[in-house]
């Protein structure tokens, strides 16, 4: 090498001993460094609750459809525009709020873990929407037909999922597994009360979506307002299902074909005393309410070619002037979209079209 | 020829220790994010992106003044191994600290995500959305940290043999010097 200096006058060299001192020195840093690695990386601690973990739990249950959604993967593109009529800009700074027009990218789906699921498994849609503002800033939502969700912390809902998961031996939930689970979560009444009387839908059109979890909107002086918001259909009716497998797509696509669908994007204010961070309670009493504006639907198309298929709907993709509440399901809900999504990515080409012999779950 | 500098500059030591700082914060924030569904992995997520373009941009700066200062020369009795291994591994740190930034800011533009820097930066894509490249960029940026905590870690064992077992002055030329 020409970059070598002429050796320094060396210190006194070190007995073998003292070098091996030394050397051990050296291999405990390193030791050090790489255990705090390995603590804050999770790997020492197989308890810990992290985004794979819940994926690996959604999969558990309903089994590995590549390329799919881990959750919701059976559902329809949809695109149209947001019309804001201006009554929410006072409360949020977000441009999607100002008067105007914003195009939208959305996704209607079935809230089960198939994508081969009968329309008719959960009394439950969702609808999930990307609001792109012209400055680039985004807003994207998934919102549900429920009105709260079954429990209100990420570890609840990873012990539902696994109480109500299938036994691997008989390949069906374990019937004294729900029932102990309900007892230990009395804050999953109010779901449980609603879901009784809850109906699959013969539309996606006529159901309202709600966030379920809180949202604080934050005006141009920087005033902080915490909501929830809901998508209230202008089309109204309540018809049964009919008796098959898939009735909600074709239904979609005959709505369009008479017009443009449209929902009312209302928003619900927080009184003092709502909770922000518990999306199992709902907010009773009186509540003032915004009409934001109206957003309108007027194309679908299938997932697996629509342009919704490479969205994550990550709930705190949100643009200046909405942020996250304290409920600690939206950085839950966050963290576990990134990881199935990064699964699902990986696995785009093993998506096909929909075989014609369908798989039953 | 002027005598080799036994030191580096004290503004290329000044970068060498911020960015040990920053680059280390980076890695174990980024572990630590992806092992959290807690509000944890909300803010660590607002930290680590703004940081990685601080690194981004410091790490252009200390490429420059890498190479307008001169550098000590290793010790003349430096077995070739080693001098090969000290070559080799700045070179892979240089790489990595650049391109881990990269990296991040074209793994979210493949998502077809907004780039945000806190609640109203956006920074703009430069890499077209697209399912499958945000895959194999996201996978990059996993296993290039990986390597990146490996590399750090041997760098730190040689500095530290380099101090306490060769006792030459090569951890002490970033340690002091004029």
């Amino acid at each position: 090498m020409v970059d070598r200096e002429p050796p320094y006058p060396r210190k006194p060299p070190l007995s073998t001993s003292e070098k091996l001192v030394r050397m051990a020195g050296i291999g405990l840093v390193v030791l050090i460094a790489a255990s705090a690695f390995a603590y804050v990386n999770g790997s020492l601690d197989p308890q810990r609750l992290t985004p794979a973990r819940v994926v690996d739990v959604f999969e558990h249950s309903n089994g590995v459809h590549p390329g799919y959604r881990r959750n919701h993967p059976k559902g329809i593109c949809v695109a149209g525009y947001f019309e804001s009529n201006g009554a929410a800009a006072a409360l949020s700074r977000a441009q999607v709020f100002a008067t105007g027009r914003t195009p939208v990218i959305g996704r209607l789906a079935l809230p089960t873990g198939n994508p081969y699921s009968p329309d008719s498994a959960a009394p439950i849609r969702s609808f999930a929407v990307q609001f792109t503002q012209a400055d680039g800033q985004q807003w994207r939502t998934g919102m549900n037909s429920m009105p709260v969700f079954p429990v209100g912390t990420p570890a609840a809902f990873v012990d539902l999922l696994k109480a109500t998961a299938p036994d691997p031996k008989t390949g069906k939930p374990d019937p004294a597994k729900p029932p102990a689970f309900f007892a230990a979560h009395p804050e999953a009444q109010p779901f449980l009360a609603w879901v009784k009387t809850a109906k699959p839908s013969a539309s996606f059109v006529t159901e309202t979506y709600n966030s379920v979890n809180a949202f604080v909107l934050v005006d141009a002086s920087g005033k902080r307002q915490a909501v929830r918001w809901s998508l209230v259909p202008q089309a109204k009716g309540d018809a049964p299902a009919p008796d098959a497998k898939d009735y909600l797509q074709q239904d979609l696509t005959e709505k369009l074909a008479s017009g443009p669908q449209r929902w009312n994007l209302l928003l619900t204010l927080a009184n003092s005393q709502d909770p922000t961070n518990d999306a199992s309670k709902a907010w009773s009493g009186d509540h003032k309410t915004v009409n934001a504006g109206t957003l309108v639907v007027d194309k679908d198309s299938p997932q697996l070619s629509g342009d919704c298929r490479d969205i994550n709907y990550d709930p705190l993709v949100l643009p200046s002037g909405i942020e996250g509440s304290d409920d600690p399901l939206l950085a839950a809900r966050s963290a576990a979209y990134a990881a199935s999504y990064m699964r699902r990515t990986s696995e785009v080409d093993q998506l096909k079209a929909e075989p014609a012999q369908e798989k039953q779950p | 020829m002027s005598t080799p500098t036994t030191h580096f500059a004290p503004l290329a030591r000044a970068l060498h220790w911020l960015m040990a700082l920053m680059v280390i914060a980076m890695l174990f924030i980024g572990a630590g994010m992806v092992a959290s569904v807690s509000e944890r992995h909300e803010w660590l997520l607002n930290l680590h992106k703004p940081l990685g373009i601080a690194i981004l941009l410091l790490v252009i700066v200390r490429l420059i003044v890498r190479f307008c200062t001169r550098t000590p020369p290793l010790p003349a009795d430096l077995p070739a191994w080693q001098a090969l291994a000290a070559k080799l591994s700045h070179y892979l740190l240089y790489a990595l600290m650049l391109a881990m930034p990269l990296i991040g800011w074209a793994m979210i533009s493949a998502a077809g995500d907004p780039v945000m820097l806190g609640s109203s930066v956006r920074l703009p894509s430069i890499v077209a959305a697209h399912a499958e490249t945000f895959a194999f960029l996201r996978k990059a940026h996993r296993y290039l940290a990986y390597l990146f905590f490996l590399t750090i870690l041997m760098h730190l064992a040689a500095a530290l043999f380099h101090g306490w077992v060769r006792r030459d002055e090569v951890l002490d030329s970033m340690l002091r010097g004029k």
